[in-house]
């Protein structure tokens, strides 16, 4: 029987579809049905190695990711040192959960295990945001985790975390303020995705050391923060609320200038550290 | 026989070498070359894409279809790059995140489809096997060495150990800042491919054309 014939004559029950399957790859590699088959075989073969390796990793990758942060978090905070280890860090260091709307800390929740990006997904715990989305973030979660240091009860650093939409990818990072809510202590981005060697310099020390000192609020509390293209001139009046921009790579420069101005904004940790800072005051 | 195998596997180290001979796999020659660590793990994950997607390929070469093969070994070449990727994320998370797209960027690394088309598809598993792996090493070879010289140049230190006390923390080494550049790769390649090709003058391109004097007299 030719291999023609006998892929004609398959059929009858489980032997019959293994012999038209050998028939069908014992075809000449030209013929458009052995293309078809190979092209079929190889897809789903390669679909499944992909999706098991995924799937079977991604709890793997999900704790190193968490222990990634925490670790961003202990260096960001200036706790990171030899001395102490990376939990003993972390556990001086106070989480809690903000409510955007209100500014106000909501209790009796984890917020330990709670995650913004979970939160972003889930239309009950987030809102969409349809008239203005300068970070390019599609919906707000409802509720932040911030990050408190305090030296004595008294309260010396607020690690907010934010994100929003660069040139190619969302930028994750994590910024630093002084008690009085508008002084920048550091800034880190620990997951990006932009153009390497340009952009990517946006995770880069040399232009992260830049923020330190910057003013992001002006004195009504409206966020100024801006990026600009080229240099600052320093010995220009709003030097303080002007961050240089990275070179060859405005388009993340200014995903930057907007996910901060959001960010500090009153959809954003507005109201929130309007209240901190109000209690630092008074 | 053994002869053979000896020659498929060293060949590529130095006489064939993808990078300084065939001049492929520059870009990521140049960019995770700054330090030395990110150059070993981009060494290792592509030696691996590279021998898989050489064995595969070689296994089922009898049953490519030649109007779809370059389909076909792109296909697996990705997935093993994803798979790769994949592996990084959960084992070596800082690491991964250093490479970055680079990792993703094997795909389209023009020695692993290379040795996939040249080789693997009309070759037996195993000497697709050893060209693989020569080809895997050739590659390794000039990328630590580049990343070493980058490292210890631009930073004074190798696989962040500080070998060369800078001048900023009291010692007596101005790091080169050039060598953190791209073009501080090109350089370096250039000095290897021009070290080389004095070494083996075999190596040497023909001159597209030759400037030839021709004397008044013969011009007329």
């Amino acid at each position: 029987m030719s291999a023609d014939s006998r892929l004609h004559a398959g059929g009858a029950g489980l032997t019959g579809l293994i012999a038209s399957i050998k028939a069908v790859f014992k075809l000449p590699n030209d013929d458009p049905r052995k293309t078809l088959a190979v092209a079929l075989v190889l897809c789903l073969a390669c679909s499944m190695v992909v999706s098991a390796t995924a799937v079977s990793l991604r709890p793997l990758q999900e704790r190193k990711a968490a222990l990634a942060l925490k670790s961003e978090i202990v260096e960001v905070a200036g706790l990171g040192s030899a001395e102490l280890g990376l939990d003993e860090a972390f556990a001086q260091i106070e989480t809690r959960l903000v409510d955007l709307d209100n500014g106000r800390f909501v209790e009796g929740v984890d917020a330990l295990s709670y995650s913004y990006r979970d939160a972003a997904k889930n239309p009950a715990a987030s809102t969409a945001l349809s008239e203005s989305d300068p970070a390019g973030i599609t919906r707000r979660p409802d509720r932040m985790p911030v990050y408190l240091v305090r030296d004595a009860g008294q309260l010396e650093t607020i690690i907010l975390p934010i994100y929003g939409a660069g040139l190619w990818s969302t930028m994750h990072g994590l910024l630093a303020l002084a008690p009085d809510g508008r002084t920048v202590k550091a800034l880190t981005f620990y997951e990006q995705r932009e153009t390497a060697g340009l952009g990517s310099e946006v995770a880069g020390e040399r232009w992260l050391s830049e923020w330190p000192g910057k003013v992001l609020l002006d004195t009504s509390g409206e966020p100024v923060i801006e990026v600009v293209k080229g240099n600052v001139d320093p010995n220009a009046p709003n030097a303080e609320h002007r961050v240089d921009g990275l070179s060859g790579a405005t388009l993340t420069s200014n995903g930057v200038t907007n996910l901060m101005r959001f960010w500090l904004g009153p959809q954003g940790y507005g109201p929130f550290l309007a209240t901190v800072s109000s209690r630092e005051r008074g | 026989m053994a002869n053979t195998s000896v020659r498929l596997l060293l060949e590529p180290i130095v006489d064939k070498n993808p990078i300084t001979l065939q001049i492929l796999g520059i870009c990521s020659a140049l960019a995770v070359t700054t330090k030395l660590a990110p150059a070993i793990t981009m060494s290792i994950a592509l030696t691996a894409v590279l021998i898989g997607s050489s064995l595969i390929i070689s296994l089922i070469r009898r049953h490519m279809p030649s109007s779809i093969r370059i389909i076909i070994q792109m296909t697996i070449i990705a997935s093993l790059v994803i798979l790769v990727d994949q592996i990084l994320q959960a084992f070596a998370y800082e690491l991964s995140k250093q490479l970055s797209v680079f990792v993703g960027l094997i795909i389209t690394n023009c020695i692993v489809l290379g040795r996939a088309e040249a080789f693997a598809s009309k070759n037996p598993p195993w000497p697709s096997f050893l060209d693989a792996l020569g080809h895997g090493i050739g590659y390794s070879v000039i990328l630590i060495g580049v990343a070493a010289i980058r490292e210890l140049l631009g930073s004074g230190s190798l696989l962040g150990v500080q070998v060369l006390p800078l001048v900023k923390e009291g010692g007596w080494y101005e790091p080169n800042g050039l060598m953190l550049l791209a073009p501080g790769a090109f350089f370096i390649i250039g000095l290897m491919i021009w070290a080389l090709r004095t070494w083996k003058p075999e190596q040497l391109e023909k001159p597209e054309y030759r400037i030839h004097v021709v004397h008044r007299t013969e011009a007329q």
